[in-house]
């Protein structure tokens, strides 16, 4: 079984992989707001699932409004760069591409790759929440990250 | 920020991850009075309602009115407060064109910590 001190050092390096943009958001978390980072991780998940699902509906339709897709990629543009998750943020400028040119073979393959970035960084995310919580029942402190 | 003067911020954002993160953001520079709306129109209507702001933190893209159509309205009413735009958008063009609509700055999305204090620091100017 790890120890307080491993389950520390696991927690650091997972967050400090991930960029500065949540490192941010650890910082913004305080006695006034101390799920202020869960809170805010949980708003990404439940708004990119929605967001990959309409994408998905969008791109199937028998006459695809690039339009509506176009504004959906930007909605997930924005939370994903809020998140600090910049490969589904640079995926999402790609997409928007394909969106003006209406190249729909384009869209499908950016949505694709989406999803697998959007997998990552969730899995990332939710095993820093995992660290969290074994380093708080282990007795231990959430170590805060420069 | 002065003591004694309580600064009011509006955050105008469909998007209810950036309202959280530039709320939050804002609290902790100091700002402890923040409103969050969720287009242009209803900035506008705020303002129209009587509200003042010393600070407002607008989104470009934004659906029923947009962040440029918002802040070209506002200073056609005489609004003088700060308004600073945040966009995630990359076309300088587009980015430019906000500006003209009477923009005080104009920051990439997401906003940083620098950037509130360099926004604070430009208000802690105008409010003298």
């Amino acid at each position: 079984m790890a120890t307080v001190g491993q389950l520390q050092k696991q927690f650091v390096d997972f967050s400090t992989s991930l960029y500065r943009e949540f490192i941010q958001l650890q910082k913004l978390q305080d006695e006034s707001n101390p799920d202020f980072v869960f809170e805010v991780v949980s708003l990404f998940f439940e708004d990119s699932e929605k967001l990959l699902n309409n994408l998905a509906i969008a791109l199937q339709q028998q006459v695809v409004d690039f339009k509506q897709v176009d504004a959906h990629v930007h909605q997930f543009k924005g939370s994903s760069s809020s998140i600090g998750a910049h490969r589904v943020k640079n995926m999402c400028v790609a997409f928007r591409n394909f969106c003006e040119e209406k190249n729909l073979d384009g869209c499908l393959r950016c949505l694709q790759q989406i999803n697998h970035e959007y997998c990552l960084v969730k899995n990332k995310l939710e095993n820093v929440f995992r660290l969290e919580r074994q380093i708080l029942e282990a007795g231990g402190t959430i170590p805060l990250i420069a | 920020m002065e003591e004694g003067k309580r600064v009011c911020a509006l955050v105008v954002d469909d998007d209810r991850l950036s309202q959280r993160v530039h709320a939050a953001l804002l609290r902790k520079y100091g700002i402890l009075e923040t409103e969050v709306v969720e287009n242009g129109k209803e900035a506008v209507d705020l303002f129209k309602s009587g509200k003042t702001f010393d600070l407002v933190i607008m989104d470009l893209e934004m659906p029923v009115m947009d962040g440029s159509e918002a802040t070209r309205e506002l200073r056609e009413m005489g609004v003088t407060s700060m308004i600073v735009g945040v966009t995630a958008c990359e076309v300088e063009a587009e980015k430019a064109e906000f500006m003209r609509a009477g923009l005080d700055a104009c920051w990439d999305k997401p906003l940083s910590g620098s950037a509130i204090i360099a926004m604070l620091d430009e208000l802690a100017k105008k409010l003298l």
